[in-house]
Protein backbone atom coordinates (compact mmCIF):
# COMPACT_ATOMS: atom_id res chain seq x y z
CA UNK A 1 0.00 0.00 0.00
CA UNK A 2 2.70 2.55 0.70
CA UNK A 3 4.54 1.86 -2.31
CA UNK A 4 1.31 2.80 -4.39
CA UNK A 5 1.14 5.81 -2.52
CA UNK A 6 5.10 6.55 -2.93
CA UNK A 7 4.82 5.74 -6.49
CA UNK A 8 1.90 7.94 -7.19
CA UNK A 9 3.16 10.66 -5.05
CA UNK A 10 6.64 10.77 -6.28
CA UNK A 11 5.20 11.24 -9.80
CA UNK A 12 2.98 14.05 -8.77
CA UNK A 13 6.05 15.61 -6.93
CA UNK A 14 8.74 15.26 -9.53
CA UNK A 15 6.36 16.45 -12.55
CA UNK A 16 4.53 19.35 -10.94
CA UNK A 17 8.36 20.16 -10.01
CA UNK A 18 9.30 20.25 -13.02
CA UNK A 19 6.24 22.62 -13.93
CA UNK A 20 7.52 25.11 -11.53
CA UNK A 21 10.51 25.52 -13.27
CA UNK A 22 9.39 25.35 -17.00
CA UNK A 23 6.40 27.10 -16.90
CA UNK A 24 6.39 30.40 -18.39
CA UNK A 25 3.23 32.10 -16.24
CA UNK A 26 4.54 32.88 -13.15
CA UNK A 27 0.93 31.94 -11.56
CA UNK A 28 1.23 28.48 -12.99
CA UNK A 29 4.67 28.40 -11.73
CA UNK A 30 2.47 28.98 -7.93
CA UNK A 31 -0.08 26.55 -8.77
CA UNK A 32 2.65 23.75 -9.87
CA UNK A 33 4.46 24.56 -6.32
CA UNK A 34 1.17 24.33 -4.48
CA UNK A 35 0.75 20.29 -6.41
CA UNK A 36 4.15 19.79 -4.94
CA UNK A 37 3.30 20.66 -1.91
CA UNK A 38 0.70 18.62 -1.72
CA UNK A 39 2.05 15.60 -2.61
CA UNK A 40 4.85 16.16 -0.17
CA UNK A 41 2.44 16.55 2.56
CA UNK A 42 1.10 12.76 1.41
CA UNK A 43 4.78 11.58 1.67
CA UNK A 44 4.91 12.85 4.76
CA UNK A 45 1.50 11.21 6.01
CA UNK A 46 3.10 7.81 4.51
CA UNK A 47 6.02 8.38 6.79
CA UNK A 48 3.51 8.80 10.14
CA UNK A 49 4.52 12.37 10.45
CA UNK A 50 0.75 13.47 10.25
CA UNK A 51 0.73 16.89 11.83
CA UNK A 52 3.58 17.66 10.47
CA UNK A 53 1.73 16.97 7.10
CA UNK A 54 -1.19 18.88 8.81
CA UNK A 55 1.36 22.13 8.69
CA UNK A 56 2.60 21.75 5.62
CA UNK A 57 -1.11 22.08 4.23
CA UNK A 58 -2.02 25.14 6.53
CA UNK A 59 1.40 26.96 6.61
CA UNK A 60 2.93 26.11 3.08
CA UNK A 61 -0.70 26.00 0.99
CA UNK A 62 -2.69 28.33 3.07
CA UNK A 63 -0.11 31.26 3.91
CA UNK A 64 2.76 31.32 1.81
CA UNK A 65 1.36 30.07 -1.89
CA UNK A 66 -1.43 32.32 -1.27
CA UNK A 67 1.40 34.98 -0.11
CA UNK A 68 3.19 34.43 -3.21
CA UNK A 69 0.13 34.54 -5.32
CA UNK A 70 -0.68 38.20 -3.86
CA UNK A 71 2.73 39.21 -4.63
CA UNK A 72 2.71 38.09 -8.54
CA UNK A 73 -1.21 39.52 -8.95
CA UNK A 74 0.31 42.64 -7.15
CA UNK A 75 3.55 42.73 -9.66
CA UNK A 76 1.41 41.82 -12.18
CA UNK A 77 1.52 38.49 -14.67
CA UNK A 78 3.15 40.05 -17.38
CA UNK A 79 6.59 39.43 -15.79
CA UNK A 80 7.70 38.32 -19.30
CA UNK A 81 10.87 36.74 -19.09
CA UNK A 82 13.09 36.44 -22.24
CA UNK A 83 15.21 33.20 -22.07
CA UNK A 84 17.12 34.10 -25.23
CA UNK A 85 19.09 36.88 -22.92
CA UNK A 86 21.92 35.02 -21.40
CA UNK A 87 23.51 37.61 -19.09
CA UNK A 88 26.63 35.57 -18.28
CA UNK A 89 27.76 33.49 -21.18
CA UNK A 90 26.84 29.48 -21.64
CA UNK A 91 25.49 29.11 -18.21
CA UNK A 92 22.52 27.83 -18.49
CA UNK A 93 24.01 24.30 -20.48
CA UNK A 94 26.65 24.20 -17.86
CA UNK A 95 24.33 25.00 -14.97
CA UNK A 96 21.93 22.33 -16.56
CA UNK A 97 25.27 19.78 -16.88
CA UNK A 98 26.52 20.99 -13.20
CA UNK A 99 22.84 19.85 -11.56
CA UNK A 100 22.24 16.69 -12.84
CA UNK A 101 25.86 14.91 -12.70
CA UNK A 102 25.65 16.03 -9.34
CA UNK A 103 22.30 14.72 -8.98
CA UNK A 104 23.08 11.29 -10.63
CA UNK A 105 26.04 11.21 -8.31
CA UNK A 106 23.84 11.80 -4.95
CA UNK A 107 21.92 8.95 -6.01
CA UNK A 108 24.27 6.56 -6.93
CA UNK A 109 26.37 7.80 -3.06
CA UNK A 110 22.37 7.12 -1.70
CA UNK A 111 22.02 3.58 -3.55
CA UNK A 112 25.90 2.31 -2.47
CA UNK A 113 25.18 3.86 1.11
CA UNK A 114 22.03 2.16 1.15
CA UNK A 115 23.09 -1.75 -0.32
CA UNK A 116 26.15 -2.10 2.31
CA UNK A 117 25.14 -0.67 5.82
CA UNK A 118 23.28 -2.08 8.32
CA UNK A 119 20.24 -0.26 10.14
CA UNK A 120 21.59 1.98 12.56
CA UNK A 121 21.43 1.86 16.31
CA UNK A 122 18.32 4.22 17.42
CA UNK A 123 18.28 6.83 19.01
CA UNK A 124 16.72 7.47 22.72
CA UNK A 125 14.22 8.62 21.64
CA UNK A 126 13.14 5.37 20.01
CA UNK A 127 11.44 3.83 23.26
CA UNK A 128 9.20 6.67 23.20
CA UNK A 129 7.46 6.17 19.69
CA UNK A 130 7.31 2.76 20.11
CA UNK A 131 6.07 2.31 23.82
CA UNK A 132 3.17 4.20 22.68
CA UNK A 133 2.49 3.00 19.70
CA UNK A 134 2.51 6.10 17.45
CA UNK A 135 4.25 9.13 16.43
CA UNK A 136 1.36 11.60 17.18
CA UNK A 137 1.58 14.90 17.99
CA UNK A 138 1.62 14.44 21.74
CA UNK A 139 5.22 13.27 21.57
CA UNK A 140 6.46 16.10 19.00
CA UNK A 141 4.70 18.57 21.09
CA UNK A 142 6.82 17.27 24.38
CA UNK A 143 10.06 16.65 22.31
CA UNK A 144 9.56 20.35 20.82
CA UNK A 145 8.63 21.63 24.20
CA UNK A 146 11.55 20.00 26.61
CA UNK A 147 14.55 18.95 24.01
CA UNK A 148 13.98 21.95 21.74
CA UNK A 149 12.48 25.06 23.95
CA UNK A 150 15.29 27.24 23.09
CA UNK A 151 14.97 26.87 19.47
CA UNK A 152 11.46 27.38 19.62
CA UNK A 153 11.49 30.60 21.71
CA UNK A 154 14.02 31.66 18.98
CA UNK A 155 11.65 31.31 16.39
CA UNK A 156 9.38 33.33 17.85
CA UNK A 157 11.71 35.83 18.01
CA UNK A 158 12.45 35.11 14.66
CA UNK A 159 8.99 35.48 13.16
CA UNK A 160 8.15 38.87 15.01
CA UNK A 161 11.35 40.38 13.52
CA UNK A 162 10.65 38.78 10.27
CA UNK A 163 7.04 40.89 10.56
CA UNK A 164 8.82 43.80 11.43
CA UNK A 165 10.86 43.66 8.54
CA UNK A 166 8.47 43.32 6.25
CA UNK A 167 6.37 45.88 7.26
CA UNK A 168 9.22 48.66 7.56
CA UNK A 169 10.41 47.23 3.52
CA UNK A 170 6.83 47.64 2.09
CA UNK A 171 5.95 51.01 3.99
CA UNK A 172 5.65 54.00 1.54
CA UNK A 173 7.60 57.00 3.12
CA UNK A 174 5.27 60.22 3.07
CA UNK A 175 6.45 62.88 0.89
CA UNK A 176 7.23 65.00 3.76
CA UNK A 177 9.28 62.58 5.49
CA UNK A 178 11.21 62.17 2.05
CA UNK A 179 11.67 66.33 2.04
CA UNK A 180 12.99 66.00 5.50
CA UNK A 181 15.63 62.95 4.95
CA UNK A 182 16.88 65.15 2.04
CA UNK A 183 17.48 68.05 4.30
CA UNK A 184 19.07 65.82 6.83
CA UNK A 185 21.31 64.33 4.18
CA UNK A 186 22.47 67.64 2.62
CA UNK A 187 22.76 68.84 6.14
CA UNK A 188 25.36 65.79 7.01
CA UNK A 189 27.20 66.82 3.64
CA UNK A 190 27.82 70.03 4.30
CA UNK B 1 4.75 -9.85 -8.87
CA UNK B 2 4.07 -6.68 -9.13
CA UNK B 3 6.15 -3.46 -8.30
CA UNK B 4 3.25 -2.53 -5.58
CA UNK B 5 4.79 -5.42 -3.83
CA UNK B 6 8.00 -4.52 -3.45
CA UNK B 7 8.71 -3.02 0.47
CA UNK B 8 9.77 1.22 0.49
CA UNK B 9 12.79 1.34 2.06
CA UNK B 10 14.21 4.83 3.24
CA UNK B 11 16.43 4.95 0.25
CA UNK B 12 13.54 5.54 -2.51
CA UNK B 13 12.58 8.94 -0.17
CA UNK B 14 16.12 9.95 -0.51
CA UNK B 15 16.28 9.88 -3.99
CA UNK B 16 12.96 11.37 -4.78
CA UNK B 17 14.55 14.20 -2.03
CA UNK B 18 17.58 14.37 -3.99
CA UNK B 19 15.97 14.63 -7.01
CA UNK B 20 13.96 17.75 -5.86
CA UNK B 21 16.45 19.26 -4.87
CA UNK B 22 18.38 19.50 -7.81
CA UNK B 23 15.83 20.45 -9.68
CA UNK B 24 15.18 23.41 -7.37
CA UNK B 25 18.78 24.22 -7.61
CA UNK B 26 18.49 23.45 -11.64
CA UNK B 27 15.19 26.38 -11.23
CA UNK B 28 17.30 28.72 -9.17
CA UNK B 29 20.34 28.60 -12.02
CA UNK B 30 18.36 29.33 -14.78
CA UNK B 31 15.17 30.75 -14.53
CA UNK B 32 15.65 35.02 -13.76
CA UNK B 33 12.15 35.96 -12.58
CA UNK B 34 12.96 36.69 -9.19
CA UNK B 35 9.33 35.74 -8.26
CA UNK B 36 10.13 32.01 -9.64
CA UNK B 37 13.76 31.57 -7.65
CA UNK B 38 12.26 32.28 -4.87
CA UNK B 39 9.56 29.19 -5.33
CA UNK B 40 12.71 27.24 -6.41
CA UNK B 41 14.46 27.76 -2.68
CA UNK B 42 10.98 26.61 -1.45
CA UNK B 43 11.64 23.70 -3.54
CA UNK B 44 14.53 22.93 -2.18
CA UNK B 45 13.76 23.68 1.53
CA UNK B 46 10.69 21.01 0.90
CA UNK B 47 13.00 18.28 -0.37
CA UNK B 48 14.98 18.46 2.90
CA UNK B 49 11.94 18.61 4.60
CA UNK B 50 11.49 14.94 3.34
CA UNK B 51 15.14 13.71 3.93
CA UNK B 52 14.17 14.80 7.76
CA UNK B 53 10.79 13.19 7.90
CA UNK B 54 12.61 9.77 6.74
CA UNK B 55 15.33 9.27 9.06
CA UNK B 56 13.12 10.71 11.75
CA UNK B 57 11.10 7.81 11.18
CA UNK B 58 14.52 5.68 10.10
CA UNK B 59 15.84 6.25 13.83
CA UNK B 60 12.75 6.63 15.34
CA UNK B 61 13.48 9.89 16.95
CA UNK B 62 11.83 12.11 16.92
CA UNK B 63 14.09 15.20 16.67
CA UNK B 64 13.98 15.26 12.72
CA UNK B 65 10.27 16.17 12.58
CA UNK B 66 10.93 18.76 15.40
CA UNK B 67 13.30 20.36 12.78
CA UNK B 68 11.28 19.91 10.04
CA UNK B 69 9.25 22.30 12.22
CA UNK B 70 11.88 24.55 12.80
CA UNK B 71 12.54 24.70 8.90
CA UNK B 72 8.83 25.36 7.82
CA UNK B 73 8.73 28.77 10.40
CA UNK B 74 12.17 29.74 8.84
CA UNK B 75 11.06 29.43 5.59
CA UNK B 76 8.04 31.22 5.80
CA UNK B 77 10.15 34.37 7.44
CA UNK B 78 12.47 34.01 4.76
CA UNK B 79 9.33 34.59 2.06
CA UNK B 80 7.97 36.81 4.04
CA UNK B 81 11.02 39.57 4.08
CA UNK B 82 12.17 38.49 0.63
CA UNK B 83 8.92 38.98 -1.15
CA UNK B 84 8.51 42.26 0.99
CA UNK B 85 12.72 43.52 -0.63
CA UNK B 86 11.31 42.00 -4.08
CA UNK B 87 8.17 44.47 -3.84
CA UNK B 88 10.43 47.52 -2.79
CA UNK B 89 12.93 46.65 -5.74
CA UNK B 90 9.81 46.41 -8.80
CA UNK B 91 8.06 49.36 -7.01
CA UNK B 92 10.74 51.38 -8.42
CA UNK B 93 11.98 49.01 -10.98
CA UNK B 94 8.90 47.61 -12.91
CA UNK B 95 9.84 44.22 -14.78
CA UNK B 96 13.36 44.06 -13.18
CA UNK B 97 14.82 40.34 -13.43
CA UNK B 98 17.33 39.30 -11.26
CA UNK B 99 19.77 40.70 -13.71
CA UNK B 100 18.67 44.14 -13.26
CA UNK B 101 19.61 43.99 -9.53
CA UNK B 102 22.77 42.37 -9.45
CA UNK B 103 24.39 46.04 -7.64
CA UNK B 104 23.42 46.10 -4.53
CA UNK B 105 24.18 50.26 -4.88
CA UNK B 106 20.36 52.24 -4.73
Amino acid sequence: METAVFIVAAIITVLSAFGVILAKNPVHSVLMLMATLFAIAVLFVAQDAHFLAAVQIIVYAGAIVVLFLFVVMLLGVDLAENLRVEPIGGQRPLAIGATVATAVLTILLIIVAASDSSKPESGDLAGITQETGNTGVANLGRVIFTDYVWAFEIIAALLTIGVIGAVLLTRRAKQQEVEEEVVEKEGGQL
Amino acid sequence: MSIVAVAVSPSWYLILSGVLFSIGVLGLLVRRNPLVMFMCVELMLNAVNLTFVTFAREFGHLGGQAAVLFVLTVAAAEVVVGLAILVSVLRLRPGATADDISSLKG
